[in-house]
């Protein structure tokens, strides 16, 4: 809802050309406090154990943000990915560090080096059965059939609870870190709209038969067969076997 | 002391038939008067009377919608957890508590043993030729007993096992996707994978499915036989993974490589990886042979095709995998 | 009335003196003894849930279009299996209760089963003349996990697919013979015939559970007709059985376990879901999901696969052992063949052949309690290692140090948990109380 209402502002905000060039070079200046040290001047990159030092002396590695587009922009910063510690780690989703406002400045400034906007997910135009289909081809080797993440030797494809629709679609488009990317000749926009219509369905899955155990499937029901059923068995058993006055 | 005694008389008095006129002595220990647990085993089983009632209603109303399995588990539950309770409290509490001894079976009996013995060897006396008949006898039941299996055969073909090799690729073979639409090559990027199937053929054969993905040209270090396999950096994998047979579903696509691993193709069973770039190889995880590789090839409308077969057989291993 | 009933039965078969010799059975008391009794109970349950789902399930591959309430499904073509436990689970009242129902108690067979074979094992209740009882009880537990794995798979989804495929990979990697022997169970290469589901299904819902129920009646007919050991205590000797006699004692003890039972599985048939098979989708040998297990009596399977380093072992062109042979086929056979071969080591290396009707407690047997303890832990951490990708999800472990520590462990854990355990032993004979059982092993 917060993320709608910030895009519905930002798209105002660009309405007035003069509030967008403020906006720009708000982001510019945030950009050059907080991220140049790992993605360099003008946003070209950084390579490793390059010369390249930011605020505070950091020596990073990091991509190069021209042509990114906003949509990229907005993903990482909503979600918390950036900024990133230590250059080889895994962005892994955060309560974001940069205000909302400021979210909105940086992906400005780094929209207008060139790129896709911030896409609009419409998960109603969706197609459950589609998305289904979709979605086990695509992501479910590696954020498993009920979107609780998983492992690939090398990261940690996460749980997909907390992203909203428009990151959804974001991370789809850019194939953050290890993950692979699918551009719109892959996945067309009703495409994605089907699959984050499935995903949203993950959040609250049909448990037909109580309480879900977490949806990964035996190990939790291993656990629930040994510590629950298994314990009050054997207590079970114990309070049977046991006789008076012996 | 008590139940010694006890145990003396059950033992003592266990055989013989007592007539229905004369007092009979008692074969269990009376058991001294619990009221109010009678009240706790009666009001445990009132209890489960109600659990169990329920249930009938439970089902019959329609409108409950995804509760009414855990009402009914309740129910049903609930019902047997009572009794339970109940029948502990006979067992504990209502019930004459006795403790009585017993011989435990004398642990064999030998004489027995040796007439059985003789039995069977008295029974044998008028053969004559007993290993002729002992001999052909084992000959008639062994030829039999192969007889009654051999039927068994028809369950698959497990004398002809070349059909493991067998899949429907071969040089000219269109790819096409989920849907059967073909695979334009500029549909696969840098960093995105696909699942291609062969055109025509059942997509569910473990020789079926593909993986494909592009590497820029100047990542490919492919072996040189297999130099012109990779059109314009795009690679085909079979999806089937050597080590068990699960479909490699994970494809590690690095956005920013030098901080991240290189591109590998794993399988979410036991994670073998596997190396696109290097035609296959195993990267981590149990498998014992590199990932078969398909050669592609782009036709006159840009499609992709099948340029031959596969480098090897796809799906697991067995005995002949490395035949020729 | 009672007198009345008994005396028809009577009549008509005579078995007046041996009901009351059987009412008056003398069962010896201890807690532990009722841990088989779990598991028939749960067989019980097993059975008769089962017949239940023979009457909705339809064990066919033929395709046809999902039509039912979970909208992610509708109109995709699944097989008619699926769909029928789909149906069963969402459009048949009391249905997910009764398929829960049944997939909660098989795993609780297992468990108990194996919390069972660890008291026998411990208490040295499987030497002569038990030895038989023995054997045929580690045969019902291959054919328990066997049934359990064979009952999750005949409904063709995705998770129990993609076990299937391991299976036959499994089975493709025997020695030699191992395509042959596959060829011949699927009918031909992986996904198989539509005949496979038939076999898998017949050999769930008939034959294992008829050869259950035979080794089931040996069982139990040779544990009475040699009487139930006992541990030793005051009056209970090799030659004398102390306990409660059957009626009334023990009837409502066994009925309140049962009852119990009963309970605990209907509980967790109706409140905590299990194998949401919908969630999973139907199988396709082109699709995987992260996450896959097995239940988890097939977990120790699924950590020997993992644990083995990437090798094939072949000669020139012949593959003589394919990678998953040694977690998947040896580790299981090596472990069955330890407990069958069990009793006969063990009578060999002490020398004892007597016969024992008194139990012993663990401490009293250091080198078997030992011996136990090290295969058992050897056992456990190959199953936990096979649940390290959801360590590394749930505790950031990375998942090729999981691997690296359990492949360590796996050779180091069972010395020193032989060498502890037998060093515990010692410690608490020479305890205050010392030892008092009657019968103790000679030890070389």
């Amino acid at each position: 809802m917060l993320k709608r209402f910030s895009v519905v502002v930002a798209a105002l905000a660009l309405c007035a050309p003069g509030a967008h060039a403020d906006l720009i070079s708000r982001g510019r200046s945030l950009y050059q406090q907080g991220c140049i040290s790992c993605h360099g001047l003008s946003a070209r990159g950084v390579q490793p154990y390059g010369h390249a030092r930011g605020a505070g002396g950091v020596r990073g590695a990091g991509p190069s943000l021209v042509g990114v587009g906003a949509l990229a922009a907005d993903l990482y910063l909503s979600a918390g990915y950036m900024p990133l510690r230590n250059a080889r780690q895994q962005p892994v989703r955060h309560q974001p560090l940069y205000s909302a406002d400021d979210i909105r400045a940086l992906v400005a400034y780094i929209g207008s080096l060139g790129g896709p906007p911030i896409p609009h997910a419409h998960p109603e135009r969706g197609s459950l059965p589609q998305g289904l289909r979709l979605y086990t081809e695509n992501c479910a080797g590696c954020h498993q059939m009920d979107a609780q993440g998983g492992l690939v030797i090398g990261a940690l494809p996460p749980p997909l609870q907390s992203a909203s629709p428009t990151q959804i679609a974001e991370a789809v488009r850019v194939g953050p870190y290890l993950m692979p990317r699918f551009p719109k000749d892959v996945l067309s926009d009703r495409q994605l709209d089907s699959i984050i219509a499935y995903v949203e369905l993950t959040k609250h899955p049909v448990d037909r038969g109580g309480w879900g155990i977490g949806h990964i499937g035996a190990i939790p029901e291993g656990l629930v067969a040994w510590l629950l059923a298994g314990t009050v068995l054997v207590v079970l058993a114990r309070i049977i076997g046991e006789r008076r006055g012996e | 002391m008590i139940d010694r005694l006890i145990a003396f008389l059950v033992l003592l008095f266990a055989r013989g038939k007592r007539r229905r006129t004369e007092p009979l002595d008692r074969l269990v220990p009376e058991a001294p008067a619990q009221r109010p647990w009678e009240l706790v085993a009666a009001a445990l089983l009132f209890l489960a009377m109600l659990s169990a009632a329920a249930f009938v209603p439970i089902y019959a109303i329609d409108s409950l919608g995804h509760i009414q399995t855990q009402l009914l588990g309740l129910s049903l539950g609930l019902a047997f957890a009572f009794v339970a309770a109940a029948c502990v409290v006979f067992a504990k509490r209502l019930v004459p508590q006795e403790t009585v001894v017993e011989p435990y079976p004398a642990p064999e009996t030998e004489h027995e043993q040796e007439r059985l013995g003789e039995l069977v060897a008295e029974s044998g006396d008028g053969l004559t030729r007993k290993r002729l008949l002992k001999f052909a006898g084992a000959g008639a039941g062994a030829a039999l007993g192969a007889a009654l299996l051999t039927p068994a055969a028809s369950l698959g073909p497990f004398i002809d096992v070349a059909q493991l090799r067998k899949t429907a690729w071969r040089r000219g073979v269109r790819l096409v996707d989920d849907f059967g639409d073909p695979i334009p090559a500029k549909r696969v990027h840098v960093g995105s994978f696909l699942t291609a199937y062969p055109e025509g053929a059942d997509h569910d054969a473990l020789g079926s499915p593909l993986v494909v993905v592009r590497l820029r040209i100047q990542d490919l270090q492919l072996p040189e036989a297999r130099a012109g396999w990779a059109p314009g950096g795009i690679v085909a994998y079979s999806k089937i993974c050597t080590h068990a047979g699960c479909a490699i579903a994970l494809y590690r696509a690095p956005l920013f490589e030098p901080t991240s691993s290189r591109p590998a193709l794993v399988c979410p069973c036991h994670y073998s990886t596997f190396d696109p770039a290097a035609g296959g190889k195993v990267l981590f995880g149990p498998a014992g042979r590199n990932l078969p590789q398909l050669p592609l090839e782009i036709d006159g409308e840009g499609n992709l095709h099948a340029a031959g077969t596969f480098s090897g057989p796809p799906g697991p291993s067995w005995w002949g995998v490395r035949f020729r | 009335m009672i007198r009345r009933l008994v005396r028809y039965l009577d009549q008509r078969s005579g078995t007046a003196p041996l009901l009351r010799r059987a009412l008056r059975y003398v069962f010896p008391d201890h807690w532990s003894f009722l841990l088989g009794e779990i598991a028939l109970y749960c067989f019980v349950i097993l059975v008769a849930t089962g017949i239940y789902l023979t009457l909705f399930f339809d064990p066919s591959t033929a395709k046809t279009v999902y039509h039912g309430s979970y909208a992610p499904l509708h109109g995709v073509t699944v097989s008619q299996a699926y769909r029928s436990a789909v149906d069963l689970s969402f459009h048949t009242k009391a249905g997910l209760l009764m398929r829960q129902t049944h997939h909660w108690a098989a795993d609780v067979f297992l468990v108990a089963i194996v919390l069972h074979l660890m008291r026998v094992f411990f208490t040295g209740a499987f030497r002569k003349p038990r030895d038989l009882v023995w054997y045929v009880g580690v045969a019902m537990l291959m054919l328990a996990i066997l049934e359990g794995f064979l009952g999750y798979s005949i409904v063709d989804d995705l998770l129990s697919g993609m076990g299937l495929a391991i299976a036959y990979s499994v089975v493709m990697s025997l020695p030699v013979v191992g395509a042959n022997i596959a060829l011949l169970l699927w009918g031909s290469p992986f996904p198989g015939t539509s005949g496979f589901e038939s076999r898998m299904y017949i050999a769930h819902v008939f034959v294992f559970p008829v050869l259950l129920v035979i080794l089931i009646t040996v069982h139990i007919l040779s544990i009475a007709a040699r009487h139930h050991t006992q541990f030793p205590g005051r009056g209970k000797t090799e030659g004398h059985v102390v306990g409660t006699p059957t009626f009334p004692g023990y009837v409502p003890r066994t009925l309140g376990l049962a009852f119990g039972v009963a309970a605990v599985l209907f509980l967790l048939g109706g409140l905590v879901q299990i194998n949401p098979i919908w969630q999973w989708g139907p199988f396709e040998t082109a699709q995987a999901t992260n996450g896959a297990q097995p239940d988890w009596y097939l977990g120790w399977l699924i950590g020997g696969l993992r644990l083995m380093p990437g090798f094939d072992v072949s000669v020139g062109q012949y593959t003589l052992v394919p990678n998953p042979f040694w977690g998947g086929a040896l580790f299981p056979l090596v472990v069955f063949a330890f407990l069958f071969a069990w009793p006969t080591i063990e009578s060999r290396v002490t020398g004892d052949t007597d016969f024992h009707n008194l139990l012993d407690r663990p401490r009293d047997a250091p080198w078997r309690t030992a011996v136990g303890a090290a295969v058992f832990s050897w056992v456990a951490i190959v199953f936990f290692a096979g649940a390290s990708d959801r360590v590394f999800v749930w505790l950031k472990i990375s998942y090729s140090g999981q691997i690296w520590f359990f492949r360590g462990a796996a050779f180091v854990a069972p010395v020193v948990v032989f060498l502890f355990v037998r060093e515990l032993c010692e410690e608490l004979r020479e305890g205050p109380q010392g030892s008092q059982g009657r019968v103790r092993i000679v030890e070389k």
